[in-house]
């Protein structure tokens, strides 16, 4: 019997181990059409899901453009471009589709697909959440360490944490319908874009960033704190001088917990990004992240496509992996 | 100057806790007016198809219930090991991974299910949704088993061992005992938080407008129903996703707050 328990217990925790690389090898596995197609250059190549027919004969690349921001537009407009072709010599007279007589009979067409606009999109939603987030939290974090007196301290840490529990299409919807229209306002540009995703996803993680900090924040030992003030120093003072660089490392780590956190965030984002993939040139164009290109075209994909998908999604999983090692091992160990 | 500076500095910190309370307060006086506006007890009693959420309701709680009756054991056996069995390297490198799990980008466990699960077995299914649910849950009750058991005195353990009962019967009759609290509390906060999940669902269990106890065939989900409900153009379909959202929320938040107010009452 208790051999039985602990040989229990022992798989169990090995199933996290089975679980981690598991996820790997699937998604490594599934990518791997599209990372023998497209290589590295999958990461610096803008266009997706975008047609190329390659001619055999003059070697150069004719592109067919397609409108990047309808998925589902197929190919089916080359194919019947295609079958018209063939069909061209016995019926010339009734041409109505002059303008496709081009030397393309022979045309073969491949679709590329890119990871560029996504890898950007995610970047830059994470990078403007946490320049939102940042200075929020850090005050959130002192006033509920330092500055509030501890009832008031409870039930406005308690407030804070109910944020971080609401589900996360609930921000998504609100930020929507009542925090983009507002944002536009203030800044022009379109209500959904990289602006609005970005503050959406910093309200999301203040709560959490805030918690962390907090925690970092009440390991300072009180002697340290209270000497600093036996010399006259002012509550400002203590938590530059003394609380903060105490606590510097379990900071730092927290905002990269954070990071890792908003870059695999789906829900919220995905209701304000706009879902195209197109290289945003202002912070208030609409563009697209991982997680969203992921959760708006999974269930059309196939084939490639798919793959594609896949790749991006063992990007993120990698990237969120090192983020979160790094937090982890290094600052939030460092802090303890 | 200096005492300028401080009541600055002070002042700027009071402002952003206000600054994160307004926003709380935003987003739940929106979903109530909007909530409450499209809210009524027909909801209750009618599937999507006609217009009502039962369904949906029904089908996230069996979901996320699957995904506890697979999670739970599962995370609290690990838990112990890490704790009770496991010594040096192993289990600190268990410890470390399942953390680094609990970080994971949601969508990528809903593509990592989709590949394991769905491909195979042929189409989306509640089996699927509740395994990518029961990923999400694993880590975090693993956390909490841990960091629950850590409190529980060294004395204890020996005093059992003492007494002559085996190591398993000291696990069970004394150190979960001991941590029992404080690990109900996690395993509710780790439910508030997986039966609000919408990404792991997107492509496992999708989600269905008919009510349905069949597993495997595509699952009725709330949260992927707002998420569809809410892009469609028609007002009517937005004011469902809104009183979707609501009873959503109100639910996670109960189920957050009386998962905290059990170790207040404890403690």
């Amino acid at each position: 019997m208790e051999k039985i328990f602990q040989k229990l217990s022992l798989s169990s925790a090995s199933l996290v181990f089975v679980l981690l690389i598991g996820i790997f090898i699937t998604l490594y596995t599934a990518a791997k059409p599209a990372i023998d197609e497209f290589g590295f250059d999958f990461v610096t190549n803008p266009d997706w899901n975008k047609e190329v027919s390659l001619n055999p004969t003059s070697l150069t690349d004719t592109v067919v453009d397609m409108e990047e921001d309808s998925l589902d537009g197929e190919i089916i407009d080359e194919d019947d471009m295609e079958i018209a072709d063939e069909d061209d010599d016995a019926i010339l007279d009734e041409d109505e589709d002059d303008m496709m007589l081009d030397d393309e009979d022979d045309a073969v067409t491949k679709t590329i697909y890119g990871g560029l606009v996504p890898i950007i999109g995610t970047l830059l939603t994470t990078l403007i959440a946490l320049a939102f987030a940042l200075p929020i939290a850090m005050g959130i974090a002192v006033f509920l360490a330092e500055i509030a007196p501890k009832n008031i301290a409870n039930v406005v840490g308690i407030a804070i944490e109910l944020l971080a529990a609401i589900p996360s299409i609930i921000f998504g919807m609100w930020g929507l319908y009542y925090f983009a229209p507002i944002i536009s306002d203030l800044f022009g540009g379109y209500q959904v874009s990289l602006l609005t995703a970005g503050l959406v996803l910093g309200v999301m993680v203040l709560p959490f960033m805030a918690a962390i900090t907090r925690d970092s924040m009440n390991t300072t030992p009180n002697v340290l704190k209270e000497s600093a003030y036996a010399l006259g120093a002012t509550k400002f003072e203590v938590i530059k001088d003394i609380i903060f660089p105490f606590s510097k490392v379990g900071i730092i780590g927290s905002i990269i917990l954070a990071l890792g956190r908003a870059l695999g965030e789906t829900m919220a984002v995905a209701f304000l990004i706009g879902s195209i993939f197109v290289l945003p040139q202002k912070i208030t164009d609409p563009t697209i992240s991982i997680p969203v290109a992921m959760a708006n075209n999974f269930g059309e994909a196939s084939g490639l496509g798919e793959s594609a998908l896949f790749y991006l999604a063992l990007i993120l999983f990698i990237i969120s992996f090192a983020i979160i090692s790094i937090a982890k091992f290094y600052f939030l160990k460092k802090a303890n | 100057m200096r005492l300028l500076i401080n009541k600055i500095f002070l002042s700027l910190s009071v402002l952003s806790a206000l600054i994160g309370l307004a926003f709380l307060a935003w987003i739940l006086i929106t979903l109530f007016i909007k909530g409450l506006g499209s809210f009524h007890f027909g909801l209750f009693l009618n599937d999507l198809i006609d217009g009502g959420l039962r369904n949906l309701i029904i089908g996230q709680f069996i979901l996320a219930g699957l995904a506890s009756i697979i999670g739970i054991p599962l995370g609290m056996a690990a838990g112990i090991y890490i704790q009770e069995y496991g010594q040096g390297r192993y289990a600190n490198i268990i410890r470390d991974l399942s953390d680094i799990m609990m970080s994971a980008p949601s969508i990528v466990i809903g593509a990592f299910v989709y590949a394991v699960v769905v491909v195979p077995t042929g189409g989306t299914s509640g089996f699927a949704g509740a395994i990518a649910l029961a990923i999400m849950m694993i880590p975090v009750v693993i956390n909490t088993t841990d960091n629950m058991l850590s409190l529980v005195p060294r004395e204890l353990r020996e005093a059992g061992i003492a007494l002559g009962a085996s190591k398993y019967k000291v696990i069970i009759d004394i150190v979960i005992k001991a941590a029992k609290v404080g690990i109900m509390t996690g395993i509710l906060l780790a439910f508030a938080r997986i039966i609000g999940e919408t990404a792991p669902l997107l492509f496992t269990s999708e989600t269905s407008n008919y009510f349905s106890l069949n597993l495997t065939e595509s699952f009725p989900s709330l949260t992927v129903s707002i998420y569809d409900l809410a892009n469609e153009p028609e007002e009517a379909s937005r004011d469902l996703a809104w009183a979707a959202s609501f009873i959503l929320t109100v639910l996670v938040l109960i189920i957050n707050l009386s998962g905290r107010f059990i170790t207040r009452n404890k403690k």
